[in-house]
This record gives structure tokens, C-alpha cells and sequence, in this order.
């Protein structure tokens, strides 16, 4: 059991879900409530990464964020070192990959709110902020706290595209994932099959708390 | 009017609580995980065994600590021209190593470490015999025994090239092209040839002696003039550390030369 790898994809899962918390609930707010033109443009453009084969993903990042691309020259004349096969590099690739995971259910909770409750709280002199607060945070919730879990569970078994930009460095890159892969070449079938065994209890319980919060937002709206 | 205050009441509480885990979670931070960067070294996989034997006495006679990740030469030599963060690069193929001192990525133009062999091996119930002239490769392929055969790729792995020379000279790589199944690197290649589901591979000599591999069934070692040497370079990235010079200079002491003999690596000395 490779105990690092867990730690590493557990922090990689939460820094992951931190930073697709405020970008989901915007993005989903944003494309659940306005009207524009070009809406399907950028509706597919979010949902492409679901679609996209991770290695088309990770050959992107690398030819975006490599030590020869302008962006990752200039990371690395800021920070000193580049971005592909660091954490940082992981996170960026979790958070692209990820978008479609945590914004659809968002988006879906969102327009699923009853437009006479907004127009009420608009109508009763809410401001905007109030009204996201008082209104659509505690009826979408549900909706919310899904996209988090299902980003989570999706961090914490994606492959390819950790394959391709991280390179498998231990406490760094090396996530639990890739872990079992190494596992694998290096004949610890054990080792695998231990850490297979909690990414499969892991990935149904994210999956059992997924259906129980839908369940009760249908059972509350429905 | 009062249920809606309690629904935003238990919804506030709900999102404290959710933020109070994130936090938590995220104390350890993984700023600390970068912070704590280890030295890391890229090996080619035909020294996954031999290394973790060598990190072991390496950490116990210095007290240092490295990390190792293991791969194909070919994979590793795109990946430091990307940038990745390695402090040495153990090659099993000394042109990665020559490539990458013409472009000053490195410290010199490094150290040739050990000189690899490869097996044929035969898993147990493989129809297949394994002997050093192949006929029994030969043989069972006639018969149409052999359904898949297991090399590393040889387009990034230096054995995977080795494998395609000693098929190429006996004659049987044409025959064989359709059986193939290529493994990622070396390892990868052993893990399908040992699995049973292929009837027999050609990997690394240092593989097949691990007890591991060894008690999955039966090898023979191929001529090592049938393929061109593997010999195997190591070098010190720019930017390595001291506990980087600190192994480099230890793989070159009796203690790892001694584990390298036992892995069955022929050392630079003895092949001069």
C-alpha cells in the first residue's frame, strides 16, 4: 500500500474541489440564469474534457504548459522550475479535466429553482448577493455538493492525463492511481490490489452520496 | 417566514461544517508536498529490482533519502527535455544520456554503469521451451502455439530494441509481428510475458533473476552479440543536490557493483 500516493491524490481531490467550488457554483449561476447568444458555444466547450480521450488532454497541457511553450516558459522564469511534472502542473490538468463534473450537476441545480422564488426575492428589494446567499445556495445545495463529490471521486482515479503530465514522481506526482500501475510492473500484486480495493469502496460511496442527495432534492422539489 | 430563516440557519451551519473538513483536510497542504520535494531519481525499468535492493543500503549506509521512479530510457529522455524535475537519469540506452550532454542538460557526460543481457522466458505451462538458440521459440511458433509474445516497445525502450535485434537475426521477428505485445517499458513487458496469458516474452536478464519473476517459470539467457550492447549510462541532471552526487558516486562503490553483478549486469571493467 502505497500510503503517500493516497495522501497526494486525497490533497490533489480536495485542492481540486476548492478551487471548482466558486468557479462551478459562477459558471452554473451564469449559464442556468442568463440568456446569450453563444451559450451552446460555451456549454460544449465546458463539457468537451468528459468527451475528450485524457491522453488528447494531457498532449494539450504538455504542448501549452512544456518547458518550450511560452506559458511554461515563463512559469518557469517566475517560479524557477515548470509546471508539467509538479503539483501545481496536476492541479491545473484536475481542474480543466474536472470542469463538466462539477458545473453540470451546479447548473442543473440551479435551474431546477422555481423562477417565481427569485423573482419574489427580487421583488422584495434582495440584492444580488442576498439573493445567491439566502435563495439559490440553500435550495441548490444538493446539486452543489454532488459536482464537489463527483469532481473528487473523478480526481481520485484519473489516469491517463496524470500519466501523461506528471511522470510518476513519488510525493509529487505519483498519485494512487498511478500507484497501482507501478504496483503492477513491479509485481506487488498485493500492493495493487489493496489500493484497487479502496479506490472501488472510495468511488462507491462517493457514487451512494450522489444518489441519496439527488434523491432528496427530488423529493423536495419534485 | 420562520421555516425559510431555519432552512438558511441549517444551511449556514452545513457550510461551516464543509469548509471547517476542507481546512482541515488541506492543513498538511499541498505546498508542503512541493516544499518537501525529494530527490528524485528516473531509472530504467530493467533496474526496478537491483535499485530498490541498492536504495535500501544506500539509505542505511548514508542515512540520506532518495526517491526512485522507474519507466522506459525513451520516456524518461522526453520527459527531462520537458523540463521534469529529475536530478539523475540512470539510461539503459548511453544515447539519451550522450543526446542530452550535447544539449547542456547535464552535469558531464556521466558514468557507463552496467552492461544489460535479455532472456527469453517461457511462463509456467507455456508450451513453449526456452533455450539460447530460440528453437524452441522457433518450434511452438511453427505449430501456431504461440498466440502472444511479450517485448518492450522498442520505439522508447532500449530492450524492446535489443528484443527486435536477436529476432530480426534469428529470423522469426516476421512471424512473430502479430503475436507481439508490446509492454510500456521493460517491466511492463516482463508483467505480460510472466502473466500467462502470453506464452512466452523477451525482457531484462536483471528481471527474470528477482525471485518475483524467477519463481513464475522458466528463461534462458540470449547471446549478447545477437543484439547491440546495452550499455547503460548514468549522468547527474543540472541542478541535482548533494544526496544526488551522493548515490551517483555510491553506485559506483564495491556494495552497489556487488548488487549489480548479482542482478546479472555485466560491470564496464570486466567487459573491457
Amino acid at each position: 500500500m502505497d500510503w503517500p500516493a493516497l495522501v497526494l491524490s486525497l490533497k490533489l481531490g480536495v485542492a481540486t474541489i476548492v478551487i471548482l467550488l466558486p468557479v462551478g457554483i459562477l459558471l452554473g449561476r451564469w449559464l442556468a440564469f442568463s440568456r446569450f447568444q453563444g451559450k451552446g458555444i460555451v456549454e460544449a466547450a465546458l463539457t468537451l474534457p468528459l468527451v475528450l480521450p485524457p491522453t488528447v488532454i494531457g498532449y494539450y497541457l504538455l504542448v501549452a504548459f512544456g518547458a518550450e511553450s511560452p506559458l511554461g516558459q515563463t512559469f518557469q522564469a517566475l517560479f524557477g522550475h515548470t509546471l508539467v511534472f509538479t503539483f501545481e502542473g496536476l492541479l491545473i490538468a484536475s481542474v480543466i479535466v474536472n470542469l463538466p463534473f462539477a458545473v453540470q450537476p451546479m447548473q442543473r441545480a440551479f435551474q431546477s429553482i422555481a423562477p417565481e422564488v427569485r423573482e419574489a426575492a427580487a421583488v422584495s428589494g434582495m440584492n444580488p448577493w442576498r439573493v445567491l446567499t439566502k435563495v439559490d445556495l440553500p435550495l441548490a445545495w444538493p446539486g452543489i455538493v454532488t459536482g464537489l463529490v463527483l469532481a473528487f471521486a473523478h480526481t481520485l482515479g484519473e489516469f491517463g492525463v496524470v500519466l501523461m503530465v506528471g511522470g510518476s514522481i513519488p510525493k509529487e506526482t505519483r498519485t494512487i492511481s498511478i500507484a497501482i500501475y507501478d504496483r503492477m510492473q513491479a509485481f506487488d500484486d498485493h500492493g495493487a490490489g489493496m489500493m484497487s480495493a479502496l479506490l472501488l469502496v472510495l468511488s462507491v460511496l462517493a457514487l451512494g452520496l450522489t444518489y441519496a442527495l439527488s434523491n432528496r432534492a427530488v423529493r423536495r422539489h419534485g | 417566514m420562520t421555516s425559510k430563516s431555519s432552512l438558511s440557519m441549517r444551511f449556514r451551519d452545513r457550510c461551516m461544517l464543509f469548509a471547517a473538513i476542507l481546512v482541515l483536510m488541506l492543513g498538511a497542504g499541498p505546498a508542503s508536498a512541493v516544499a518537501s520535494a525529494s530527490v528524485t531519481i528516473a531509472a530504467a525499468s530493467d533496474l526496478r529490482f537491483a535499485l530498490e535492493e541498492l536504495e535500501t543500503a544506500f539509505e542505511r549506509d548514508t542515512s540520506r533519502q532518495i526517491s526512485l521512479t522507474f519507466g522506459s530510457s525513451g520516456n524518461f529522455f522526453r520527459q527531462i527535455n520537458e523540463g521534469a524535475p529529475f536530478q539523475m537519469f540512470m539510461s539503459a540506452d548511453e544515447d539519451y544520456v550522450i543526446q542530452l550532454a550535447a544539449k547542456g542538460m547535464t552535469a558531464d557526460a556521466g558514468t557507463l554503469y552496467a552492461i544489460g543481457r535479455i532472456v527469453l522466458f517461457a511462463p509456467k505451462g507455456s508450451p513453449m521451451k526456452v533455450d539460447e538458440h530460440l528453437k524452441g521459440l522457433k518450434g511452438a511458433l511453427a505449430k501456431g502455439e504461440i498466440a502472444r509474445f511479450a517485448i518492450a516497445n522498442p520505439e522508447h525502450a532500449p530492450y524492446g530494441r535489443a528484443a527486435e535485434q536477436a529476432l530480426r537475426r534469428q529470423e522469426v521477428w516476421d512471424k512473430l509481428q502479430s503475436k507481439l505485445i508490446l509492454g510500456e517499458n521493460v517491466s511492463q513487458a516482463a508483467q505480460f510475458a510472466t502473466s500467462g496469458s502470453a506464452q512466452g516474452g523477451i525482457f531484462a536478464y536483471s528481471l527474470a533473476l528477482s525471485p518475483a519473476i524467477a519463481k513464475r517459470g522458466e528463461y534462458a539467457l540470449i547471446p549478447a552479440q545477437w543484439h547491440k550492447p546495452l550499455r547503460q549510462r548514468m549522468v547527474l541532471l543540472s541542478g541535482a543536490g548533494e544526496t544526488a552526487r551522493s548515490f551517483y558516486a555510491y553506485m559506483q562503490q564495491p556494495t552497489a557493483r556487488a548488487i549489480l553483478q548479482r542482478y546479472g549486469f555485466t560491470l564496464p571493467s570486466e567487459a573491457q
